[in-house]
């Protein structure tokens, strides 16, 4: 009986924590609709779309914006291929060699972004490349790849080495090899670390503040507007933000339930 | 090399080393090295470099320990530096986050890979997938919001009369209220997906077996369940820390007159001082602190540098 007790605290404790991480969303969102100065919910002075069109017509946001993309693009075009590949170099690897390998290859992921940022920054000034998207691309890609190549290097685990060698065999050249075997099983994770490589390097501040130049992201626009003065406009932008997660996770969360309701339904004959 | 060579061919085992070499020299290990390097030259001019005032020193690092001490400890008769300080002050705060966040999740992630209906997990999964993907920056910005002076916070509380004036949240313990805060909410997560990975993996019939020969519910965690999660506690550990010691926006975003973070100095250096050699001279004692927590967690529990990130 004892043990029905707590596992009803808890679930009434797993509950309060997902209040916790929620509602400070929930208010930051709902502020943007609130008509006053300050990004607030409280007091509440009438409801309002003014924020957001102020948004709409901040034409730096939009140029902001537009630099993310091609940065969070190039990093994707950067880090899926170096990442696919280091992670087929440390599985062909055993012992001594492979463990090095692996560790400067999540170095990264244990380095603060902003060391990552000016090492780079110091790092391509001596070649006379200068700050600014392109620098920011190469020091997010530094640790993004490494996400790539831990979920590529998980996906090779459950890989049948026999199909290689069976292609081989057959007559295939090691490029058929990959084309046909090797890349259509390692897709889903090549996906996955797409997608990833993608919200990384949008997300990314640290490591873009030291590299940027003078150009702007989102992110960094956003995080200097915070410092210059703040006007609920940057909540109209984290509502639009959250509702694009929201969906993203509704849609999932449907697609899952109707896979798994699909694999119910040929389960029961 | 060979086993490289027979399965991928001449063509794709160059094309993976170039790709990697690429990755591993150009965008890690050269770039640390030269940061390490620019650490010990001083700042010069760009007609100077080079030239006789180009030389080695510990300056750098000489300008970090130097300066009117803060106070002193008395006997020694000695002190710590402003940025001393600051950056002791940012490495005791980050450890108090971690430990706070390793406190708050564990027995959470214990109910999400052991007691929940199956069922329900992924919904449950699936709502904190939103606080992650908002990104850090709105993680950080909904507690300015909350905690604003007289905000929401305030206004609530004295709504329901448990305070009258309105408080400044952030100027709490000694000035870094805020600042914990922001970071553990920030950061919290990163703490519970790896120990929830790690105990999910353990075998719910140890746990049974463990409880049906007669350990009470604190045995069975303290000599089954958290032995087997260490790869996660390590990690989650790992991952809190080295977010919240290199921090910049909770830092900024939840700051109160007196709270002042290392990674703010860094900036001064790079950004207002202009003087990137000293900047570099800071980050690298920035990596030198995430590289001896690391060996730190490691050591202390047992798992190697795979298990710490996967």
């Amino acid at each position: 009986m004892a043990a029905k007790t707590s596992h009803k605290v808890l679930r009434f404790y797993s509950i309060l924590f997902l209040v916790y991480m929620l509602l400070p969303l929930a208010v930051m969102g709902g502020a943007a609709f609130n008509d006053s100065r300050f990004p607030s919910i409280m007091p509440w002075q009438g409801f309002t779309w003014r924020w957001f069109i102020e948004l709409y017509n901040d034409s730096t946001l939009w140029g902001a914006s537009f630099n993310t993309l091609l940065t969070a693009l190039a990093v994707v075009a950067l880090s899926v291929p170096i990442g696919t590949a280091g992670a087929l170099l440390v599985n062909s690897l055993k012992g001594r060699s492979r463990t090095l390998l692996y560790a400067t290859m999540i170095a990264p992921v244990l380095t603060p972004g902003a060391v990552i940022g000016i090492s780079t920054f110091l790092f391509w000034y001596h070649f006379n490349v200068q700050a600014g998207l392109h620098l920011s691309a190469l020091g997010q890609t530094s640790f993004i790849a490494a996400y790539v190549m831990l979920m590529v290097l998980a996906r090779l685990q459950s890989f049948d080495a026999g199909l290689e060698e069976a292609a081989l065999d057959l007559g295939a050249s090691h490029w058929q090899m990959l084309k046909r075997v090797l890349l259509p099983h390692l897709y889903p994770a090549l996906g996955a670390g797409a997608v990833l490589a993608f919200f990384q390097s949008v997300e990314n501040f640290n490591t873009t503040l030291f590299t940027r130049g003078s150009q702007q992201t989102l992110m960094v626009y956003v995080g200097s507007k915070v410092r210059s003065g703040i006007t609920p406009t940057i909540n109209a932008l984290a509502m639009i933000i959250i509702a694009i997660t929201v969906i993203s996770a509704v849609a999932y969360e449907i697609k899952r339930r109707r896979e798994v309701a699909r694999l119910a339904a040929i389960d029961t004959p | 090399m060979g086993e490289l060579l027979r399965r991928y061919g001449k063509g794709l085992t160059t094309l993976a080393i170039a790709l990697t070499a690429f990755w591993l020299l150009m965008l890690v290990i050269f770039p640390y090295l030269d940061l390490f390097e620019q650490s010990f030259r001083p700042y010069l001019p760009a007609v100077d470099i080079g030239g006789p005032k180009d030389v080695y020193s510990l300056n750098n690092y000489y300008t970090f320990i130097n300066g009117e001490p803060i106070f002193t400890i008395p006997i020694l008769g000695i002190g710590p530096s402003i940025h001393t300080w600051v950056f002791l002050v940012t490495i005791f705060y980050s450890c108090v986050v971690t430990v706070f966040a390793l406190l708050i999740c564990y027995p959470l992630a214990y109910y999400l890979a052991k007691i929940i209906q199956p069922k329900s997990l992924p919904s449950y999964l699936l709502l904190l997938v939103i606080p992650m993907w908002v990104s850090e920056l709105l993680r950080s910005f909904s507690w300015f919001v909350l905690l604003a002076f007289k905000g929401p916070l305030t206004v609530i509380l004295q709504t329901l009369g448990i305070i009258t004036d309105p408080v400044h949240w952030t100027w709490g313990l000694g000035g870094y209220a805020g600042i914990i805060i922001g970071l553990s909410y920030s950061y919290i997560l990163f703490m519970l997906f790896p120990l929830y990975n790690a105990m999910s993996s353990l075998d719910t019939n140890q746990i049974e077996a463990s409880e049906d020969l007669g350990a009470k519910w604190w045995q069975t965690h303290w000599r089954v369940i958290v032995p087997h999660s260490k790869p996660g506690i390590a990690s989650g550990c790992v991952t809190v820390f080295m977010l919240s010691v290199g921090s910049i926006l909770v830092p900024t975003l939840l700051a109160s007159p007196s709270s002042r973070w290392f990674t703010e100095i860094i900036q001064q250096w790079m950004f207002e001082g202009q003087d990137w050699n000293t900047g570099a001279a800071y980050a690298f004692l920035l990596l030198i602190v995430c590289t001896i927590f690391v060996t730190l967690m490691m050591r202390l529990f047992k798992v190697g540098l795979a298990d710490i990130a996967k």
